[in-house]
């Protein structure tokens, strides 16, 4: 059934309970355009990102995983962005060491006043996955419907 | 020596145990082991004592003063562990044991020598006994991929020294980091599914590993979702072992265990290599282990942290 459309990339995007989750609200009420297949995790704060969270993404279908906190500095918990930006930076290292494209992992920071960000951010990383094509590499067959 | 030492120190104290090396069942075979007053005579101290005693200490832990031998790549797992405050360094005295590269059983078997009855050590050649008669290759050739990778042979916790160290390092330890790095995503991934598609799952490496010390590990939490089984599928597969360096990036003093006890030959130090190679690269030259109470760069920031997205060829500049 799903043979015959055309792909579109699935994107996971991890937002902070802070700051941008309420920018994609913004984005939201605001009416911007961002592409429907980008799917929404709220999570407390960028740095509970486990990076189990990521991998289980990838396998149960994502084709790219975002995650978007609070600008540092300004984080809801004073340092909790800091030290997720160090472990994403690893992370990502390592998942592109292990051949995952390094474009298919992101971290952005927009704050609860970025809608348009928030939108935008979407749309360009829409478009490097597209470009990237369909995750085959981390994914799990027995997820694919 | 080493014997005579330990007895020396029971002198003092009778209720002393000791944590030191047991010969095993083939030629090549040193068993972690503690051993008391009654047992002191079996430790044995050569060069096919690979293996880390620190991580062996956790389970090895009594109310008793316990003397532990530990060689100089031993001692950044040592202080790790005392960081993490899973060993009280206080209960421990620590014998720093010179270090001259320790032998791979493996690598012996692999040039080709069968019938292999005993392995006697003379200055820079082995003197193998075989069912065929006698053998000759030098020591060198049968280093274990860590000690071609050392740290150097500078004790760091130790109370005291015995016997003498050599330096064994040869090349650049992330020659190989740096060539996967220069491979395309596809090239990198195709070489790691090769490995890791061997993994059955035996946790040795786990088990093995200095800090990998959690009471209950995520892989052993039946609600966590992992199979745990060997070729369960190639995400699990990848899962484990990403997890498994991740979760010690910061922490991983390059010991090299994990490869060594790994009986499939998966060069698993590759992942914690890049993972120790981006933190000096991103983060100021660190090296776990160093000292005791340091703090590692994961459970640390600044506020000019660079950003994850920063474009690099594979984590390099």
């Amino acid at each position: 059934m799903s043979m015959n459309r055309e792909w579109t990339p699935n994107i996971v995007a991890f937002c902070c309970n802070w700051c941008s989750y309420a920018g994609a609200d913004l984005a939201g009420s605001g009416r911007m355009n961002y592409p429907a297949n980008v799917k929404i995790i709220r999570i407390p704060c960028s740095c509970r990102l486990n990076p189990m969270f990521i991998l289980r993404a990838f396998q149960r279908g994502a084709d790219g995983v975002i995650l978007c906190g609070c600008h540092p500095g300004d984080c809801h918990y004073s340092t909790g962005n800091y030290y997720a930006r160090r472990r994403m930076t690893v992370l990502f290292s390592l998942l592109d060491y292990m051949g995952i494209e390094r474009g298919r992992t992101r971290v952005e920071w927009v704050s609860a006043a970025e809608g348009a960000k928030f939108a935008a951010t979407m749309n360009d990383f829409v478009k490097t996955v597209t470009e990237l094509g369909e995750n085959k590499k981390l994914g799990d067959l027995r997820c694919k419907k | 020596m080493i014997v005579n030492r330990l007895q020396e120190l029971l002198q003092d104290d009778e209720n002393l145990q000791f944590v030191g090396w047991e010969k095993g069942e083939t030629p090549f075979d040193r068993t972690p082991k503690t051993f008391t007053a009654e047992t002191l005579g079996n430790l044995c101290y050569d060069s096919f004592c690979g293996s880390n005693l620190s991580k062996y200490l956790l389970s090895q832990k009594t109310d008793k003063k316990t003397v532990v031998l530990l060689k100089p790549c031993d001692s950044y797992s040592f202080n790790q562990l005392c960081t993490e405050r899973r060993l009280n360094r206080d209960a421990y005295h620590v014998i720093g044991v010179g270090c001259k590269g320790k032998i791979d059983g493996e690598k012996i078997r692999k040039t080709g020598i069968k019938g292999i009855l005993s392995v006697r050590e003379e200055g820079e050649t082995l003197k193998i006994e075989t069912l065929y008669g006698t053998t000759e290759i030098p020591r060198k050739d049968v280093l274990l991929d860590k000690c071609l990778a050392c740290k150097g042979k500078e004790h760091k916790c130790a109370d005291e020294v015995l016997g003498e160290s050599e330096d064994t390092c040869v090349g650049d330890k992330y020659e190989t980091v740096a060539k996967l790095e220069a491979m395309t995503p596809d090239e990198r991934f195709a070489f790691w599914r090769e490995e890791l598609s061997k993994c059955i799952r035996c946790n040795a490496c786990r088990n093995a590993c200095p800090a990998c010390s959690c009471i209950k590990c995520v892989f052993d939490n039946p609600n966590s979702g992992v199979q745990n089984k060997a070729a369960a599928d190639d995400f699990e597969e990848n899962l484990f072992h990403i997890i498994r360096a991740y979760h010690v990036a910061g922490r991983c003093t390059d010991c090299g265990e994990c490869s060594r006890v790994c009986p499939q030959g998966i060069p698993l130090h590759l992942l914690n290599r890049k993972i120790i190679r981006d933190v000096n690269e991103f983060y100021g030259d660190y090296q776990a282990g160093d000292a005791i109470g340091q703090r590692h760069p994961l459970t640390d920031f600044t506020f000019e942290d660079s950003e994850p997205n920063a474009e690099r060829k594979g984590g390099g500049k």
